[in-house]
């Protein structure tokens, strides 16, 4: 599939105007959801942090460490891209899967289109803006750590943001880039894969999108295991 | 002219197509007609090159297609326009956009030129005030005629169309089967229907073939078929008391 999706490209005019459409679909769509879950989620990590490390010989500035940490090394880039399997992943499914049932990947076949390229390269392309959302809930995630740490009274903001500086790591946000990237080409390939050889009607693209999202899911989880193993341990 | 040799297809193990021979001829409307799973959609796939034959050959013009000569294959998809049973209109696509959406992949033409061709088929199929509504929004029959439009739009050599009258009321379905034939005429195309509607194979079966679990058993036009003695056909054709009556009062 990944061959054929590479070869024998759509006209170029064509192409451009799907992966305008896929960036609204797949990356503009999903801003709300992902600064939502980002923004609420920091905001328990820091609560929870506090509520754990109540002890007076830990440092005030702990709190916006440990959400720093948490935030950029797994909740933006992990445990959104679970979200975006369950978002976009089923969205890309559901939508191919239903163009099977329906025959239009037939006539896409017929009218001699080569239907991997016209449909699963523009949501390649355009997913490889998922860095711009991780990037976003990066920043919204600490925001929502500092609201509610500063603002429920655990830390104070000048603790909180000398934490958030505190032996800060360059290659731990490259780290979290690299993950992003895969998981944007895991997101974007998987869920297409099972939408375009799904069998069967209109309750099989149920079926075929509750699969994807369990199998993007598990995919996302093993890369993560193996890449922070490559490169952080 | 689309030409038949002994073409055979199995899926796993099941032989759906024995060995089926036949000429599908231009300027005239070719039937295949037979029960549901008697393999008429999967003959359809074969001659449209999605599904890949077991054995035998099939010729456009005499020009023989072979799946591995892709620069080959991708002319002739050019020349084949294609209905299916649904429409499989494309539902992000207006009416408009689906009939425009063949020239926009293949042909160089401008986006005036190509206003101006999608309006002479829309005013061929006789769909009006659609342009701009989406599959989802208009009827069965609407749907026929957009799926027939975007299929002559880039003047097709031979055309397909799988069950079209289907899902329709049978005035609607006469209407779209008339409208095949008049374009088959006047285009002077090939045209090939898959079908079980015994009205279809009356008003436009000028050629027919019938299919039984995957083999052909009769063939003929739709003035030949009322007067076959083939038992099987005879079944087929007077499965109805409308038709039996019909036939006992001597077509």
């Amino acid at each position: 599939m990944i061959k054929y999706t590479f070869t024998k490209f759509t006209k170029w005019n064509v192409l451009k105007k799907l992966i305008v459409q896929e960036i609204d679909d797949l990356i503009i769509g999903s801003i709300w959801i992902v600064a939502f879950m980002s923004f609420l989620v920091g905001g328990v990590v820091a609560i929870q942090t506090a509520l754990n490390i109540e002890s007076p010989f830990l440092p005030g500035n702990l709190i916006g460490f440990a959400t720093r940490q948490s935030v950029i090394l797994e909740f933006a880039p992990t445990l959104i891209s679970i979200i975006m399997a369950g978002k976009v992943g089923s969205f890309i499914t559901s939508s191919i899967g239903t163009m099977r049932v329906t025959e239009q990947i037939d006539a896409l076949e017929v009218m001699g289109v080569n239907s991997f390229n016209y449909l699963i390269f523009p949501k390649i392309i355009s997913l490889m803006l998922y860095p711009f959302l991780i990037t976003l809930a990066m920043f919204l995630g600490i925001l929502g750590g500092y609201v509610a740490s500063v603002y429920a009274g655990f830390s104070t903001s000048f603790d909180f943001i000398q934490g958030i500086q505190l032996d800060f790591k360059v290659f731990h946000v490259i780290y979290a880039y690299i993950k992003t990237t895969l998981f944007a080409f895991i997101l974007a390939t998987i869920p297409s894969y099972h939408g375009f050889f799904m069998k069967g009607g209109a309750l099989e693209v149920g079926k075929a999108s509750n699969i994807s999202f369990v199998w993007t899911s598990i995919v996302i989880i093993i890369i993560n295991f193996v890449v922070t193993q490559l490169l952080l341990a | 002219m689309i030409k038949v040799e002994e073409i055979s297809k199995s899926f796993d193990g099941i032989e759906i197509l024995k060995e089926i021979s036949t000429v599908f001829d231009k300027g005239k409307t070719n039937l295949i007609i037979g029960q549901s799973g008697s393999g008429k959609t999967v003959l359809m796939k074969c001659l449209l090159g999605l599904l890949e034959v077991d054995r035998g050959n099939i010729y456009f013009d005499n020009e023989k297609f072979d799946k591995e000569n892709i620069s080959a294959v991708a002319n002739l998809r050019k020349e084949v326009g294609t209905v299916f049973q649904g429409s499989a209109l494309f539902d992000s696509m207006t009416v408009l956009e689906n009939i425009i959406f063949p020239m926009k992949m293949f042909s160089n033409t401008t986006d005036e030129e190509m206003l101006i061709r999608a309006q002479e088929v829309i005013n061929r199929v006789d769909l009006k005030d659609a342009d701009n509504k989406y599959p989802s929004e208009i009827s069965g029959g609407m749907k026929k005629r957009v799926a027939i439009a975007r299929a002559i739009v880039l003047n097709p050599k031979y055309l397909f169309c799988d069950e079209p009258n289907s899902g329709l009321d049978p005035k609607t379905a006469i209407i779209i089967d008339k409208l095949i034939q008049e374009i088959t005429i006047e285009y002077n195309i090939t045209t090939v229907i898959n079908t079980h509607d015994m009205n279809s194979v009356m008003e436009i079966g000028d050629k027919i073939i019938f299919l039984v679990q995957g083999e052909k058993v009769w063939e003929g036009n739709n003035k030949q078929i009322l007067k076959t003695n083939n038992k099987l056909v005879n079944d087929f054709v007077y499965s109805s008391e409308l038709l039996r009556k019909v036939g006992k009062l001597g077509g």
